[in-house]
C-alpha cells in the first residue's frame, strides 16, 4: 500500500478539507461531520503548550504564527530509519484546556485531540469562531500513513513533546465542537439509545 | 535449583517490550471483532474496523499500535527454587531501556518534580511475587496514560456495600467518557486495603479477556457491571454505540471489618501485554 496515498478509512461520507482552512470553511462545519484533512498542521502537547504560554508571558514571539492554523495534540513515537514518523494518534485534550484560550486569542482556528473540552475552552472557541476535532484515539499506526512529512519547529529537547509541522493527506477526524457551540460528544446517545 | 541469568532476563524484557507495542494478543483482537459484529452504530462500526486495520498495520509494519507506548509495569512471579544470577531489578530495567531505544518506542517517563523526560522510559514499575517451585514468569504491561489517568480508588464505608461499589465503578467508567479510548477493558479490585485493591485492579487486567471470575458471585458482578457500563456509556471512542467496554475483570480479597476499598483500573482498546516463562 502506498504511503503517499493514505487509504480511505471509512464507508461513511467525509468532507475533504485543505489545511490551513480556506475562508469560511470552519464556519461551515457542524458537530458530527467526518472530515479528511490534507495540508499543513502544527503539533504540540503538554510541554509545547507550557512553553508557548511562557513565551507569551515574557512578551516574546512564538516560533510560528498560529493564526488560522490547526494545532494537533500528539506526541509521536520515533520514526524508524526510512520512515516519515512513528505512531501519531491523538492525546487527551483536557490537559491542554488551561492553555488553549490564550492560543485561540492569537487566532488559532482549530485544535484536534481526543476527549471533551472544558467550558472556558468551548466559550473561547465560540468567541473566536474556532472548532475542535477528535482524531481517532489509539489508531496511531494507521494515522502514521496519513503523514507525508515532518519538520521540527521548536522545543527539540522536549523529545516527543516537541512542536512539529506535519504535511498530512486524508487524515481522518470528527468535528466535535462547531462554531455554533454544538458538542458532538453531548449529542451522542448512550448505549441504550443509539444515535 | 534452576538458574536464570540477568542477561537472559534483560533479553526477554527487551523482546516483550517491543512485541507488546506492535502486536495485540488474539483475545483482544477477537473481542474487537465481536464488538464490531454486535455494534449498532454505523460510525462506531467503522471505527472498530479502523482499529482492527490499525492492529494489522502495526504488526506488519512494526510500528507501535499507539504512539503512547506507556509506562511499564513488570509482574515477576518467581519460584523459590529459582536462583537469579545477577541483579533482577537492574536486568529488567535494562531490558526496558533496550526495548524502548531499539524498538523506536516513545519514551514517555519524566521526573515528577521537574517534568524532564528521563529519556529512557525508565524506571519501570516492578512487582515481584514469590511462589513455590521453579517458574520464573515475566508479565509485561505497558500502559498509556489516557486510560491510566481515568482510573480511580475509593475507600467506601462498608454500609455502601457492593451496590455502592457498583455505582462507583460504573461512574468512574462513564465519567471517563472518550478520554481513555473506549472500548475498554476494566480491571476492578474490591477489598484488601488501599494498595492491595489498586494492585488487584491492575493485575486482573491480565486475565484472559472475558474469562469470568472463578467465584460465582463475582462472575455475576462482572456481568452486571458490563451490562450497565455498555448501557450507560457513550460507546466506541465516545462516538456512540453499544461498545463502551469489552470486558470487566473483578478480583476480590478479604478486607477489614471497617473498610470497603474499591479500585478501578481503566485500560484502553489498545490492551497491550506480553508474558514469558524463563
Ligand atoms: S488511551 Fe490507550 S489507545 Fe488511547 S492514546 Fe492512550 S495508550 Fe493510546
Amino acid at each position: 500500500m502506498s504511503l503517499l496515498r493514505a487509504p480511505s478509512a471509512f464507508a461513511a461520507d467525509f468532507k475533504e478539507l485543505a489545511l490551513p482552512f480556506a475562508d469560511g470553511v470552519v464556519a461551515s462545519l457542524r458537530a458530527g461531520d467526518l472530515v479528511y484533512l490534507s495540508g499543513t498542521l502544527y503539533t504540540g502537547r503538554d510541554q509545547t503548550h507550557r512553553r508557548l504560554c511562557a513565551l507569551l508571558d515574557q512578551g516574546k514571539d512564538l516560533p510560528v504564527d498560529l493564526a488560522g492554523q490547526l494545532l494537533y495534540y500528539v506526541g509521536p513515537s520515533p520514526a524508524r530509519p526510512g520512515r516519515v514518523i512513528g505512531a501519531v494518534g491523538p492525546t487527551t485534550s483536557y490537559r491542554m484546556d488551561s492553555y488553549t484560550p490564550r492560543l485561540l486569542d492569537l487566532g488559532l482556528l482549530a485544535t484536534m485531540g481526543k476527549g471533551a473540552r472544558s467550558l472556558p475552552v468551548r466559550e473561547a472557541m465560540q468567541r473566536h469562531g474556532a472548532i475542535y476535532l477528535a482524531a481517532f484515539g489509539g489508531a496511531g499506526a494507521f494515522l502514521s500513513r496519513c503523514v507525508l512529512s515532518v519538520e521540527l519547529v521548536a522545543f527539540a529537547d522536549a523529545g516527543p513533546e516537541a512542536m512539529f509541522r506535519f504535511e498530512v493527506l486524508n487524515f481522518p477526524a470528527v468535528v466535535i465542537n462547531d462554531v455554533a457551540g454544538r458538542d458532538f460528544y453531548e449529542q451522542i446517545g448512550t448505549g441504550d439509545t443509539p444515535s | 535449583m534452576k538458574t536464570v541469568t540477568a542477561a537472559r532476563i534483560t533479553e526477554a524484557v527487551r523482546g516483550l517490550a517491543i512485541a507488546a507495542a506492535h502486536d495485540l494478543e488474539p483475545d483482544i483482537l477477537d473481542a474487537l471483532v465481536a464488538a464490531r459484529d454486535r455494534e449498532t452504530s454505523p460510525l462506531a462500526r467503522n471505527v472498530l474496523e479502523l482499529l482492527m486495520r490499525n492492529a494489522d498495520i502495526a504488526s506488519r509494519d512494526e510500528i507501535p499500535l499507539c504512539q503512547d507506548t506507556g509506562i511499564c509495569t513488570v509482574f515477576v512471579t518467581l519460584g523459590q527454587e529459582v536462583h537469579i544470577a545477577g541483579d533482577l531489578g537492574a536486568a529488567i530495567q535494562e531490558g526496558v531501556r533496550q526495548g524502548y531505544e531499539e524498538g523506536f518506542l516513545r519514551k514517555s517517563v519524566c521526573d515528577v518534580m521537574t517534568r524532564n523526560n528521563t529519556g529512557t522510559n525508565l524506571p519501570a514499575v516492578i512487582h515481584v511475587e514469590l511462589e513455590p517451585g521453579e517458574r520464573c514468569r515475566l508479565r509485561f504491561l505497558p500502559k498509556g496514560c489516557g486510560s491510566e489517568n481515568m482510573s480511580g480508588l475509593k475507600m467506601l464505608p462498608p454500609a455502601a456495600g457492593i451496590p455502592g461499589a457498583v455505582d462507583y465503578i460504573v461512574e468512574t467508567v462513564v465519567n471517563a467518557g472518550p478520554n481513555p479510548c473506549p472500548p475498554l477493558v476494566v480491571g476492578v479490585g474490591i477489598g484488601g486495603n488501599f494498595e492491595k485493591a489498586a494492585l488487584m485492579a491492575k493485575k486482573v487486567l491480565l486475565r484472559p479477556l472475558g474469562r469470568p471470575s472463578e467465584r460465582e458471585d463475582v462472575a455475576r458482578l462482572e456481568e452486571q457491571l458490563l451490562t450497565r457500563m455498555n448501557r450507560e456509556g457513550r460507546g466506541v471512542l465516545g462516538l456512540g454505540g453499544c461498545n463502551t467496554v469489552l470486558a470487566v475483570h473483578v478480583d476480590t480479597f478479604p478486607t477489614h471489618i471497617a473498610s470497603l476499598p474499591v479500585a478501578v483500573n481503566i485500560q484502553c482498546h489498545s490492551h497491550r501485554h506480553k508474558e514469558v516463562d524463563l
